[in-house]
């Protein structure tokens, strides 16, 4: 039956629809929420379509990585909480939820989206940490997109807490928000059959051939990451790449 | 007369809002928010439980987990995953919940309730329970009454309900005292109590606490009229 | 003492229903002391003196008689277990599936492999809730490619209507092939242009069951899409 619901959705995308009836390089209808955590120094809220995650950013002062002494610390988590799908469970992260923070945790870093020199306070000694978590409420595909976004808007909503230099206070933020130099937005292409869409629904994700996470800014490419069983032609890459490169820009307008 | 620091009177509860229906994929669910402490709460089920081992030939069994996103709490981040004190708010959560279901029509079967914080401060097993509660009786399941779940306690002289973090870590002889009524029976199901307080300063939380339950029930009530508001008017 | 409630009117778990000796408790409902308390999220449904509780919500509950639509899980030595959307799975026994003779450890994916979907109807339902389904009635059989939506089992009824009405109103405005199950699993098969228009019907039936002239309205609704989806066509 997978095959039938393969062939099924494949004859929707000859005819340029999808099941909800969008076209193939149309997102759902897309919210961001800012400041949806008062705890966090920096939150927020993303929904595509049915699908609907948190991401909150909390900060700490540490020791910095040996090999990155003058350098801050980027951490990403993701939780796919037994609460949005009856299909996860309780427990240790899934493979499926470490490739997911992975992915979006290298667009981060790769971009160099926070400037973590910035993060320094003394070298070798105290780097601000920065962490962010992304919680999933509602799983309905398309999960690495709206973790990524999500991601981006909670560091750009985020502010320091105050520190003196000993001892920090999370009762009072300061206004300095984190030094953020790149916007880096993941747009996931997938193919079924012939075809390429973005943003499936769970139920289209299920009887996908392959995907493609393709990471970028302003039009260059800093992430990418290849999924599912399928192998894909060149030709294949070089039509996913350019669009992905393509819906970013899109997807960067709702930040 | 005296208030509370957010201006509060001593028995007054801090603004609530509640949603019904709000995890699409969930067989029951809702939003309950008391204050600045959110709670999200999903039920799935009842369900076929594995491993097999688990099971209860004769009733359904009930499963809880109560999780803070790790940016949800006053302070440092929340590390993921179970933790000494997550685990037994779990735990508590089940044995508040479970006097008022019936799963004897489900052998072998599981309810599982999902509970998490975006935001807190303080009384989050309760607003979780309040959340839960809704959220079971969304799914349809048979339940004697609902749970209406609030803190009380004691802030030097003052006898209060519903905390927040700031009172609950005042200076001084404070008590917080987390409590689980059964608004129409009146009696409890969820009591603990971390602090000092006399017996008699402890009697007139209780019943302090009391009243307030019946407010919460109140919301919890309209909450789900207003989900299925109009089913009524069968064609 | 008497009705505490109006017929029909939506109640919640612990809600007092009616006081005194002169009502009886029915589904939904138990006594306590003087009282009928409901005990399910539901419509009251008074019928002289039996109180009981119209469910709107909840996982189906399997029941002798009814049709449903299953996904096949596991194949195992004698059967196949099937998926139905309810706190438990069923099973259908190679003797209920098919007249046709299958020889012991036959390879019975052959016949139903791993997420088919199946219509088959419920012959029974032990205490213990082991269901059992069975392939031998009219109309019951594989379901072939198609889309399968999830509804509300609660809004079946309406989604089906009376003597079938309403379904083959859509089925005839998008010239799909439906069928409901009573497990609130519903198979459409037709063209991807009237699939959509199908599955929004069903789920306007699904939102709208209870706002009186639903039939009158879907007729409107399904008329309007329809001419939409023709004359796109004709652009086209």
């Amino acid at each position: 039956m997978r095959n039938d619901e393969r062939s099924h959705l494949i004859k929707f995308l000859e005819k340029g629809l999808r099941f909800d009836g969008r076209k193939l390089d149309e997102f759902r209808p897309i919210t961001v929420e800012y400041g949806v955590s008062k705890n966090a120094e920096g939150s927020s809220r993303v929904k595509f379509g049915d699908t609907e995650l948190f991401a909150g950013v909390k900060m700490s002062v540490e020791k910095p990585y040996p090999d990155t002494p003058g350098q801050g610390n980027l951490m990403v988590g993701v939780e796919l909480s037994p609460m949005s799908s009856p299909d996860f469970e309780t427990g240790p992260p899934s493979p499926v939820a470490v490739e997911l923070a992975r992915v979006v945790d290298r667009g981060i870093r790769e971009s160099k989206a926070i400037d973590t020199q910035k993060l320094c306070l003394t070298v070798g000694e105290k780097v601000w940490m920065v962490a962010i978590d992304i919680v999933t409420v509602n799983a309905d595909g398309g999960l690495i997109d709206a973790s990524a976004l999500a991601a981006l808007a909670a560091i750009k909503d985020a502010k320091f807490p105050s520190y003196d230099g000993l001892k920090l206070d999370y009762n009072n933020h300061t206004d300095e928000p984190l030094p953020i130099l790149k916007r880096p937005i993941a747009v996931t292409v997938y193919k079924v059959g012939r075809h390429f869409i973005i943003d499936p629904t769970g139920e289209e994700e299920e009887v996908v051939d392959a995907r493609l996470t393709v990471t970028s800014f302003d039009g260059k490419l800093c992430a990418l990451q290849k999924g599912d069983l399928t192998p894909l032609s060149l030709e294949d890459v070089e039509s996913m790449v350019s669009l992905g490169l393509m819906k970013a820009k899109e997807l960067a307008r709702h930040l | 007369m005296k208030t509370r620091p957010d201006g509060r009177k001593f028995d007054e509860l801090r603004p609530i809002s509640a949603k019904a229906g709000i995890v699409k994929n969930a067989d029951g669910s809702a939003m309950f928010k008391i204050g600045d402490t959110i709670a999200y709460a999903a039920v799935y089920g009842p369900r076929e439980l594995y491993p097999k081992f688990l099971q209860d030939p004769t009733k359904g069994i009930l499963r809880c987990r109560y999780n803070m996103m790790p940016f949800s709490g006053a302070g440092e981040r929340v590390k993921p995953g179970p933790s000494r004190r997550s685990t037994e708010i779990s735990m508590v959560t089940e044995k508040a919940l479970l006097p008022v279901l019936n799963l004897e029509d489900f052998p072998n079967a599981v309810v599982d309730v999902f509970i998490d914080l975006p935001q807190t401060d303080a009384g989050t097993r309760c607003a979780g329970i309040c959340a839960a509660s809704i959220a079971l009786a969304d799914a349809g399941l048979w339940m004697r009454e609902m749970v209406s779940s609030v803190s009380v306690g004691k802030v030097n002289e003052d006898i209060l309900v519903d905390l927040t973090y700031e009172e609950e870590s005042a200076e001084g002889e404070v008590a917080d005292i987390p409590v689980a009524y059964l608004p129409k029976s009146g009696r409890v199901s969820l009591l603990q109590m971390d602090g000092e307080i006399s017996k008699d300063e402890l009697v007139k939380a209780l019943e302090l606490g009391r009243q307030a339950s019946l407010q919460i029930y109140e919301v919890q009530k309209q909450t789900l009229l207003d989900k299925y508001r109009g089913e009524s008017n069968e064609e | 003492m008497g009705l505490l409630v109006n017929d029909k009117q939506i109640v919640i778990p612990g809600e007092d229903l009616a006081s005194g000796m002169d009502f009886l408790p029915s589904h939904g409902t138990f006594r306590d002391g003087e009282h009928i308390v409901a005990a399910k999220l539901g419509i009251s449904s008074v019928d002289n003196r039996i109180i009981r509780i119209i469910p709107l919500s909840g996982k189906y509950m399997p029941k002798a008689g009814d049709n449903i639509v299953g996904r096949v899980v596991d194949v195992t030595i004698n059967g196949w277990r099937l998926d139905i959307n309810s706190a438990y799975s069923a099973m259908l026994s190679v003797k209920d599936a098919t007249s046709e003779f299958i020889a012991r450890g036959a390879d019975l994916t052959k016949y139903f492999n791993f997420g088919d979907y199946i219509l088959t109807g419920i012959i029974n339902v032990t205490s213990q809730n082991l269901v059992d389904v069975s392939m031998k009635g009219p109309g019951l059989r594989q379901l072939g490619e198609g889309r399968i939506i999830h509804v509300n089992p609660y809004k079946v009824p309406r989604i089906i209507g009376k003597q079938g009405s309403m379904v083959t109103m859509v089925k005839d405005a998008t010239s799909c092939r439906i069928t409901v199950g009573q497990n609130g699993v519903v198979w459409i098969q037709g063209l991807p242009e009237d699939e959509l228009v199908a599955v929004d019907a069903i789920r306007k039936i699904e939102q709208e069951s209870h706002i009186p002239g639903l039939t009158e309205r879907m007729k409107e609704y399904l008329d309007r899409r329809k001419r939409k989806v023709d004359s796109n066509e004709n652009k086209a």
